[in-house]
């Protein structure tokens, strides 16, 4: 009887491992064969360089600007909109309210949408309602905002992870501990004094989790974009916010199905997913330095 | 029947959370400088009528409560009441210490900047630390984090802290609870001293607390005021019989 029960331990404890390792065992090979194909394609010049002949030569600085460009601005919009959400939604909302109830089922629904959904409901909602309607009011009917452009794309991917951003604050909002919020409110502080003095401090890191976790999303994510302002190929970088652009996610989706030569862009593709992975880790790297500097500051004071 | 030197009175109260009745037709005055303790066992209501003293409980979502509590003559309930200025009258010190992240001196200066910043700040800080009977410990290292302090000079701090307010009444709720004799000495030693300047109502779960500090005690069971006296009346020659069981140990 005991040694049975010893083998069944064994075998969970065996079990389980092996699962770790198989996790451990995806994310090295992964990495792995990108490191291994994408590493001799990297130089200077393929990060700095346009692509040429066709998209099998040179190289892929329009995609990276454009990588970038689009996750600052996705952030700048989603950010905002999402902490002041989740602000109210947690502290100024009645909890029992039916309008709370119907945003927080909206929430959870939207991080449930395929990407895919995404991406057509910006085209119809950002690009021919939202940039038709600015073309006719301000534009005299002239094609300024009615076409996908790095705001459409930037706006679309911020409605994308907006739940992402919603939750991680309103987790950072309840860590709070209730004795702060008492203790506060106890010395005479009114409702935004306690919120301004003592909860938002403590939970700035929280919301730049939420802001960590949106950039890591958005950045991967090529559906939502698809329609609403990446293009094939440009020969220019995105100067104003209706400037179609070119993004490392979408470069790769083209060259892989749409290449008049997938076997030259081969090595290209394995660099570009390098890069892609490299940028990636940067803005997230990025938004963590950030968010322990703003810790330590608040620590401090 | 208002007393002349009543600062609070409180008539027919009663609150409940949800459904559950925490107090049930309280009647009972705070007189103006004394020391009034409040015993009882737990789930007795004796928090719920301190929080209602500075209406903390109206943070309680499904809190409501009837009967009226005057502070002064004002009626608490009267929708034209500034709470927060209220509550900068009447101060609070909870059962856990609760510092704020900060230094100590950023804790004691929070009071007064929700009320705009005042002049003499650190000479209040200075008279405050003395009251609580924590300046001599903390003089040198204001700009410390006030977790670096241990518990007892952490409730301290956070009755000197509310004294930066300059309150009339201070509500202490159990804030010997979780302290050493030492700590809750020195604590005893500063409201003896603070009552020359302050009102204090004081709930404490330690019933030999209350008969060395509190000029007049009140009992509570089971959401009701079972009676109030003079502490060494309550003690010696209670009224009801359950006070006396309770007084001499015999539950709760």
């Amino acid at each position: 009887m005991s040694r049975w029960i010893r083998f069944v331990g064994w075998l969970f404890t065996s079990l389980t491992g092996l699962c770790c390792l198989m996790i451990l065992a995806m994310v090295v090979i992964i990495l792995g064969d990108i490191l291994v194909h994408g590493a001799p394609g990297l130089s200077w010049e393929f990060v700095s360089a346009e692509p040429r002949v066709g998209m099998t030569e040179g190289g892929i600085f329009p995609a990276i600007f454009g990588t970038v460009a689009l996750v600052l601005l996705m952030t700048a919009a989603v950010v905002p909109l999402g902490v002041a959400t989740a602000i109210y939604l947690h502290e100024y909302a009645a909890q029992d309210s039916r309008v709370v109830h119907l945003v927080r089922l909206a929430l959870q629904n939207l991080a449930g949408v395929p990407a895919i959904v995404f991406g057509l409901f910006g085209l119809g909602f950002f690009v021919q309602f939202a940039g038709g309607g600015l073309d006719a009011l301000f534009f005299g009917g002239r094609l300024a905002f009615g076409q996908p452009c790095i705001l459409w794309a930037a706006l679309t991917l911020a409605v994308l992870t907006l739940p992402t951003v919603v939750v991680a604050t309103e987790e950072s909002l309840r860590a709070v501990p209730k004795s702060y919020r008492e203790a506060a409110y106890s010395m005479g502080a009114t409702r935004w004094q306690v919120m301004r003095r003592v909860v938002l401090p403590q939970s700035v890191g929280g919301m730049l989790t939420g802001a960590i976790l949106a950039i890591s999303r958005g950045a991967g994510e090529v559906a939502p974009i698809m329609f609403t302002g990446a293009a094939y190929y440009l020969p220019y970088l995105p100067k104003k916010l209706n400037d179609q652009f070119m993004e490392l996610g979408y470069h790769i989706y083209v060259m892989t199905t749409q290449s008049p030569d997938v076997e030259a862009t081969l090595p290209i593709l394995y660099s570009t997913v390098l890069v892609l992975l490299l940028v990636t880790f940067g803005l997230n790297f990025t938004a963590v330095i950030v968010r322990s500097r703003i810790r330590r500051r608040l620590r401090q004071t | 029947m208002s007393d002349a030197d009543s600062v609070i009175e409180v008539r027919g109260f009663s609150a409940w959370y949800g459904t559950h009745a925490a107090l049930e037709d309280v009647s009972l005055d705070v007189l103006a400088g004394e020391i009034l303790g409040i015993i009882g066992p737990a789930g007795g209501g004796k928090s719920t009528f301190l929080r209602s003293l500075n209406r903390l409980n109206d943070l309680q979502a499904n809190f409501r409560s009837s009967g009226t509590i005057r502070y002064l003559g004002l009626d608490l309930a009267d929708p034209r009441v500034d709470v927060a200025r209220l509550r900068r009258r009447i101060g609070m010190v909870f059962a856990v210490p609760v510092p704020l992240p900060g230094t100590i001196r950023d804790n004691l200066a929070l009071g007064p900047s929700f009320n705009g910043t005042r002049a003499d700040l650190p000479a209040l800080m200075e008279k405050t630390l003395r009251a609580a009977y924590l300046w001599d410990e903390v003089k040198d290292r204001l700009g410390m984090s006030a977790f670096s302090l241990s518990g007892g000079q952490q409730q301290r701090l956070c009755l000197a802290r509310t004294l930066m307010m300059e309150p009339d009444v201070l509500l202490l709720d159990e804030p010997c609870s979780g302290l050493d004799p030492i700590s809750t000495a020195k604590i005893e030693d500063a409201l003896e001293e603070l009552k020359k300047e302050v009102t204090v109502v004081l709930v404490t779960n330690n019933v030999m607390q209350a008969s060395r500090v509190a000029d007049r005690t009140a009992f509570f069971l089971q959401g009701r005021l079972v009676e109030c006296g003079p502490t060494a009346q309550l003690f010696l020659t209670p009224k009801e019989t359950v006070t006396n069981e309770y007084v001499s140990g015999r539950f709760g």
